[in-house]
């Protein structure tokens, strides 16, 4: 096993544990501050894929703004009161989709024969996706912008109190 | 070097248990968390077939940084939503949600 592989294997396992937290913790600031792990492992995932700027960008808007938010949430919805009520009576067939679309999905991909080169990296320089973001993926980039602001909007008439509430 | 499977089956595992999340859990709280975690896993998968595979092109970490912008709408207006509920119905489990069920 090389010193990679072996990196590799510890990231792995915090995002493994922080995804199996936030899924069966008992108690809902548990399972945020397990979101928060899984979070922060996927964003050394890419960082091991020489994908450097989507790991700052992942700890950024991850590791920041959506924890803060679902922990607000969370305050906010005082889910804390009941935790008896956290998992519903459909879990063991949840259980059950989950493990037959994990044994399909590896199933698929240790059959599978990719085409070109399966063991290297091709690092992407920063540069470049900046300048094919800006060319050729401009209107997607605008149209997105209009998405996060008609959300912005969405959600703060959303959440706003009405006049006499 | 890595292998590629590496990432895909770590990328599955992590779509699984937000498979199992989404569907176990009641309050809507947790089930937009597990939503995030298969985002995660989404964009696990853009990425690592971008620089294994087709590191010409710039697909993938396109579309990654897409993923990761539209699931931070998507939460935002979900969460806004969520305390809209809370605040008519004092509940966050969407199991006494049904006013559009019949």
């Amino acid at each position: 096993m090389t010193v990679e592989e072996g990196v590799f294997y510890v990231i792995a396992g915090a995002t493994v544990i922080g995804a199996l937290g936030v899924v069966v913790a008992r108690n809902v600031v548990h399972a945020a501050l397990f979101l928060i792990l899984a979070l922060l492992a996927v964003a050394g995932v890419f960082l091991l894929l020489a994908a450097d700027f989507l790991a700052i960008v992942q700890i950024l808007i991850y590791g920041g703004a959506v924890t803060i938010l679902v922990l607000f949430a969370m305050m906010l919805t005082r889910a804390r009161d009941m935790p008896q009520a956290l998992d519903g009576p459909q879990r063991p067939l949840a259980a059950l989709a989950a493990a037959a679309f994990l044994g399909t999905s590896i199933l698929a991909i240790v059959s599978t024969e990719w085409p070109g080169e399966t063991e290297v990296i091709t690092r992407i320089p920063i540069e470049d996706i900046g300048e094919v973001l800006f060319r050729d993926w401009a209107v997607p980039f605008e149209v997105a912008s209009l998405v996060l602001l008609v959300a912005l909007v969405g959600a703060i008439i959303l959440a706003r109190s009405e006049e006499g509430e | 070097m890595i292998p590629i499977n590496h990432f895909l089956v770590l990328s599955a595992i992590i779509f699984s248990l937000g498979i199992y999340g989404v569907l176990a859990r009641r309050s809507a709280v947790l089930i937009l968390m597990s939503v995030e975690l298969m985002l995660q896993a989404a964009a696990i998968n853009f990425i690592t077939f971008a620089v294994y595979l087709a590191p010409g092109e710039f697909r993938g970490l396109i579309f990654a940084i897409f993923v990761i912008t539209i699931a931070a709408a998507e939460l935002g207006l979900a969460l806004a939503i969520v305390l809209r509920i809370y605040r008519n119905k004092v509940t966050a489990n969407v199991d006494e949600v049904d006013m559009m069920k019949w």
